[in-house]
């Protein structure tokens, strides 16, 4: 099996003695859409930057396709999104795709950037200025340059926060498309349903600490049966779904008329809630 | 496949061109610099023509064409060390902090060039822009003097190129200073850093009019820590340094006289220093989070 496309390895940074990872531990692989979760401040975006070369770390390692991180070769095999981020104004969409094309080095032409612009539904305005888009086509036209070159690795933070629900619905179809070619994705975001949706693994931060991993199905675990009778709705909590079958028969046993049962699963938001602690940045 | 260093730095050079054009800077400066050049020939024909009247002119003590020719062709080459500046800061004001900032920088620098050739790349885009500038106002300014006042510098070329040196310096400290300063303040104190050169280039002026060692030894500070001054002053020397006579002194004295020749070793120290500021703004680069 191949290794990791990301690997994070005791992934420290403080910045003036003020502690932002503490120790962090990831890995994501090819084909992997791997949902980054936490509170502002937590660390995720200083872990991103890190991973892309922009913040040198304070200890531990990040490798990208088994290249430092920074370095020539892991910066060619990723692409980028900031949270925070501007493009120049003057320029076109189809001129900026141009830009990166040349500094990537990649050779897809306008081929490539009618298929990026296409791709995240901006091919009707590929001679735009920017300065002219809305913000949501903004962030579109930022996840179409972060795809330039065909990453092997795409890191994006925030990527739909300033997009409308079809903008949304947009970039949820295509980060499964980019799953589907083998593309890695970590993808920051504070929209616990969107990461819900598309993500193959989650990941929680707070504090600059990993307090929580694994797929959506597993950390969404069972939070109790649900059962209507004619006295009412009755909740058993802490069972689950195996146990389900004998509730209603001692129901049914003790003379009750058993009218819905329901096996009850706390959402990501309860499990992102428990495991922050409430924190907020 | 990775782009090699170097093109990556013409992509970024013909990235800040395009800007600049598409910005309409280039547009405004044409404009100014026409204006300039013509404020420059109305002022160049009534020197010339009026010059007869001074006293030194009238006794037949002064080349008056000369006096005249030199003087205002040196404050010409002021306005064009300052056009110049004001060019070369302004092609690298926020050129990483504040880019990082606006979050200009991040999508650019996450790309396979290296932050050095990144940061080369702006310093070579806005030294041979703000060079070529004054080099080609200086030739346009030296074509007027010729034409309404017949009187051409002793030396031509070698203050011009002196010029553009002189702006590429500045365009360097400007660099660094835009790693390590925030756009506003990158511009108050790279124009500060102008002006004291300036000022203390006329001290040493001063000084050797009135043959005073200490304000003489200032301008020779001055000249080798900021060493644009030096060029500066240097072209303006060159400008009359086979000029003799009364007029010569009197020339040599005045506010566009420029009391020293630039030497070799002024030339290699203007280089070491652009270097030296260079290897320092991409080892502050080097080092910052973005």
């Amino acid at each position: 099996m191949a290794g990791p496309v990301l690997a994070v390895s005791g992934l420290r940074k403080s910045y003036r003695g003020q502690e932002a990872l503490a120790g962090v531990d990831l890995e994501i692989r090819a084909g992997e859409l791997v949902g980054l979760l936490g509170p502002n401040g937590a660390g995720k975006s200083t872990l991103t930057k890190i991973a892309c070369g922009l913040v040198r770390p304070s200890g531990g390692t990040v490798d990208v396709l088994g290249r430092p991180a920074g370095s020539p070769p892991a910066r060619a095999a990723l692409g980028y999104l900031a949270e925070l981020f501007r493009f120049p104004g003057w320029c076109s969409a189809d001129e900026l795709l141009a830009l990166h094309q040349r500094l990537a080095g990649s050779s897809g032409g306008a081929a490539e950037r009618s298929e990026l612009l296409d791709l995240v539904g901006l091919g009707e305005a590929r001679d735009k200025r920017i300065e002219a888009m809305s913000k949501g086509m903004q962030q579109r036209l930022g996840i179409a340059q972060a795809l330039v070159g065909g990453p092997r690795l795409l890191l994006l933070d925030e990527p739909t926060s300033a997009l409308d629900p079809v903008g949304r619905r947009i970039v949820r179809g295509l980060l499964e498309e980019l799953r589907g070619r083998g593309v890695a994705v970590l993808l920051n975001s504070h929209l616990l349903s969107e990461v819900e949706l598309v993500c193959d693994r989650v990941a929680i931060i707070a504090r600059g600490r990993l307090v929580k991993a694994g797929t959506p199905g597993e950390l969404a675990g069972p939070d109790g049966v649900e059962v209507e009778t004619a006295d009412g709705v009755r909740v058993f909590a802490g069972k689950g779904r195996e146990e389900a079958p004998r509730i209603v028969a001692e129901l049914v046993a003790a003379g009750e008329r058993v009218y819905r049962v329901e096996v009850r699963h706390s959402s990501l938001e309860d499990v992102y809630l428990e495991a922050v602690g409430g924190q907020t940045g | 496949m990775t782009p090699s260093p170097w093109r990556s730095a013409a992509v970024v050079i013909a990235h800040s061109v395009r800007e600049g054009v598409r910005r309409r800077v280039f547009f405004a400066v044409l404009v100014l610099t026409v204006a300039f050049l013509s404020l420059y020939a109305l002022g160049a024909h009534f020197v010339f023509r009026d010059v007869r009247n001074f006293a030194g002119a009238e006794a037949g003590i002064l080349d008056d064409q000369a006096f005249a020719g030199a003087t205002i062709f040196g404050l010409a080459m002021f306005a064009i060390l300052f056009l110049g500046a004001v060019l070369a800061v302004f092609l690298t004001l926020g050129a990483v902090r504040g880019d990082a900032e606006s979050g200009l920088l991040q999508p650019l620098v996450v790309r396979p060039i290296g932050r050095t050739t990144m940061l080369m790349a702006r310093f070579a885009g806005a030294a041979t822009l703000s060079g070529a500038y004054v080099v080609v106002v200086y030739l346009a300014a030296y074509a007027i003097t010729d034409l309404t006042g017949h009187w051409s510098p002793d030396h031509l070329l070698g203050p011009a190129l002196g010029l553009a040196l002189a702006v590429a310096i500045i365009a360097a400290i400007s660099l660094l200073l835009s790693v390590l300063l925030p756009v506003t303040a990158q511009g108050i104190v790279v124009f500060m850093v102008f002006g004291a050169g300036l000022t203390a280039g006329l001290l040493a002026q001063i000084g050797n009019a009135i043959n005073s060692d200490s304000l003489h030894t200032i301008g020779r500070v001055a000249s080798w820590a900021l060493p644009f001054e030096g060029l500066y002053a240097a072209g303006l020397h060159a400008l009359i340094s086979g000029t003799s006579g009364l007029t010569g002194v009197v020339l040599q004295l005045g506010p566009f006289g420029g009391s020293e020749a630039a030497g070799p070793e002024l030339i290699a120290w203007a280089f070491a220093y652009m270097l030296g500021v260079l290897a320092l703004a991409a080892l502050a680069f080097s080092r910052r989070d973005l």
